[in-house]
């Protein structure tokens, strides 16, 4: 068995491990070979016991078994036998510090076992397996009101986690119930108790009967209180924010009641604010053009005050040359906020398959170009200037009276239009 | 509409208009922005009282809200054009949020402007879809441009699911913040023509089974 085992790759080999081991690591070093857990070997080895022969299999295997060698070179060279293993193991206790609770608790376990056994007179005595079934049901049960264990059990079984939490109750119900009317029957009781038992179930049926719509209340008044407390914070986040900036902003304007133009931007800030926490899906704000533009479109009509429309179509991750069309993009609406008188500006921004354009339109005063210094930086060189240096083109189209359009075009990465 | 096939533009007479909002503040203030452009001859604060007033007073246009208790804007388009097919409906919203803008127009209404509109705009825009034409916004053209926008599927109507290269023109300058007017200039045609193409634009953008649009509109959970 455990040579067709280890023949497999993925199989650790049969060691013992420095590390977790109780006594000798015999229990560790089959548990991590055979992929099982350590309580489950060690359990059973504890049974062998019982019948004698664990003892001898313990001793050969802690004996003939070698250490794990990749935790600790030195001890290669002490070789095998009985020496090294007890060496081994003083040496690992001294340095990891054995589970003694967890020793205690085998042992205790293995007294407990052994006295079991002599009460009753050996291991055959049926009574004694009942008892043992009935204390493992009631161990399962128990488990169940763990949280943490839950969770651990959940995650290693196949099954659905309700099914598996249902399927461990009906099992350790099982085995309570096997226990108790097995113990029952081989006392001789079990006719004796019948009567009893017959009772004790009338009682319990009538128990739930009673009980059963009050628990299904509970548990619905569970799912009700729940649904309420998501409902209530849900309100509380709106109220927060609510509170925290609109309210604020309405306070702003009565106080500057006076000065519409301040007025009008903070509305402005506030509607934008609560639009965007009311519509948008949070936003991957640095990565692509759309919402990109959004930003760069607020950020000047907050610093201005000059209401900005942004329409985009289509998108695209931003690369370095439509980031310089964006800050181009934002010099021009800065501009049109500054100098143009508009009303509003709007920009609309346009993601082809081969470029990036986009417009920024005000209906403002418009100037002559041609009159424009060539040392103003404003327009040649935070526009133009930036747009050709990075591949792209800028043309700007006003007249005075007719207001003013940058037109921004920024051919896209073949790359990654591809 | 008008029988005598005058409209309202020409003959400078005022539409007669419901306004569908349930915001009693704002349909007042409408109303007052509105002034003597149009006649407002009745006003509803939910879906059920809309459907009963534009029963009763056969209004040429509906200014129509497309949040609304009951239902919301498309709701009151469902019950009501089948009826009425000729009323007419600018739907008005505070939310430029796309599926709430296609839902509306797909439904039925002839345009949608956001309720950040001047009075003299939405007058115009009134009298305009009023005599029949079709208004979109800025953010409309963007979206109708975004859900037509080229895709390597081929069209299962090519009639219906393509934009024409004028229609997307007129789109992208419509977009850009350009009038009705400037957008003529621009493309060298009359202002007429421009209003064709918007409004086929419009039949294309309600009628369109279009793959794409579909795609879009559900991911968008509308429609």
């Amino acid at each position: 068995m455990t040579e067709s085992v280890s023949r497999q790759p993925q199989t650790p080999p049969l060691v013992r491990p420095r590390e977790g081991r109780l006594v000798a690591g015999v229990g560790a070093g089959l548990a991590r070979h055979l992929g099982i857990d350590a309580v489950v070997t060690r359990l059973a080895l504890l049974a062998l016991c019982f019948g004698g022969i664990g003892i001898a299999v313990y001793i050969v295997l802690a004996l003939f078994v070698p250490v794990d060698d990749e935790t600790d070179e030195t001890l290669e060279t002490a070789g095998t036998g009985e020496d090294a293993s007890t060496e081994s193991t003083e040496d690992a206790a001294k340095r990891k510090g054995r589970d003694i609770s967890q020793l205690l608790a085998y042992c205790a376990l293995a007294g407990g076992l052994g006295m079991l056994a002599l009460l009753f007179g050996g291991w055959f005595e049926p009574v004694l397996w009942f008892i043992i079934f009935g204390a493992l049901g009631a161990t399962i049960l128990w488990q169940q009101a763990n949280p943490a264990l839950r969770e651990e059990w959940m995650s290693t079984s196949v099954l659905g986690q309700s099914s598996k939490s249902w399927a461990r109750s009906g099992a350790g119900v099982l085995l309570v119930v096997i226990g108790a009317i097995g113990f029952l029957a081989f006392q001789q009781q079990l006719n004796e108790a019948r009567a009893g038992l017959t009772f004790a179930a009338t009682i319990l049926a009538g128990i739930s009967l009673i009980a059963a719509p009050w628990i299904v209340g509970l548990v619905r008044e569970r799912d009700r209180e729940r649904r309420e407390r998501i409902r209530s914070q849900e309100r509380a986040e709106l109220a927060a924010h609510i509170h925290d900036s609109v309210l604020h902003t309405l306070t702003l304007i009565q106080r500057q009641a006076e000065d519409p133009r301040e007025v009008q931007r903070l509305a402005r800030v506030q509607e934008r604010a609560l639009r965007s926490w009311l519509y948008q899906r949070p936003a991957d704000a640095e990565t692509t053009v759309k919402p990109g533009l959004e930003r760069v479109a607020a950020e000047v009509e907050e610093a201005h005050g000059v209401p900005i429309e942004v329409v985009c179509v289509g998108d695209c991750p931003i690369d370095d040359g439509v980031h310089a069309e964006l800050r181009a993009a934002r010099e021009a609406m800065v501009n049109a906020s500054k100098y143009a008188g508009s009303d509003s500006i709007s920009v609309f921004g346009e993601v082809d398959p081969e470029e990036v354009l986009v417009f920024v339109r005000d209906r403002g005063t418009g100037f002559d170009l041609d009159a424009v210094p060539e040392d103003r930086m404003g327009v040649r060189g935070s526009i133009l200037g930036r747009m050709e240096r990075h591949g792209g083109s800028a043309r700007i189209r006003t007249a005075p009276g007719e207001g003013t359009e940058v037109q921004l075009r920024m051919p896209r990465d073949t790359e990654s239009a591809a | 509409m008008d029988d005598e096939n005058t409209t309202f533009a020409e003959s400078g007479a005022a539409p007669r208009v419901v306004i569908v909002d349930d915001h009693r503040l704002f349909r007042s203030g409408v109303r007052g922005e509105l002034g003597d452009a149009v006649d407002v001859i009745g006003e509803a604060g939910d879906v059920d009282s809309a459907v009963r007033v534009i029963a009763e007073k056969q209004p040429d246009l509906v200014l129509l809200d497309v949040h609304l208790p009951g239902g919301g804007g498309s709701e009151v388009l469902r019950r009501v054009l089948p009826n009425q097919p000729e009323v007419t409906f600018l739907a008005l919203s505070v939310s430029d949020a796309a599926e709430d803008v296609i839902g509306v127009v797909r439904g039925g209404a002839r345009g949608y402007v956001t309720k950040t509109i001047s009075g003299r705009e939405l007058a115009d825009a009134v009298v305009r879809v009023a005599d029949g034409d079709a208004v979109f916004s800025p953010r409309l053209a963007g979206f109708v441009l975004d859900a037509f926008s080229a895709t390597d599927a081929p069209p299962m109507d090519p009639e219906l699911d393509r934009l024409t290269q004028r229609e997307r023109e007129v789109l992208r300058l419509i977009a850009r913040g350009y009038a009705y007017k400037e957008a003529a200039k621009e493309l060298f045609i009359s202002v007429k023509t421009v209003e064709t193409h918007v409004s086929s634009v419009l039949r294309k953008l309600q009628l369109s089974n279009r793959h794409e649009l579909s795609r879009w509109a559900t991911a968008r959970k509308l429609v």
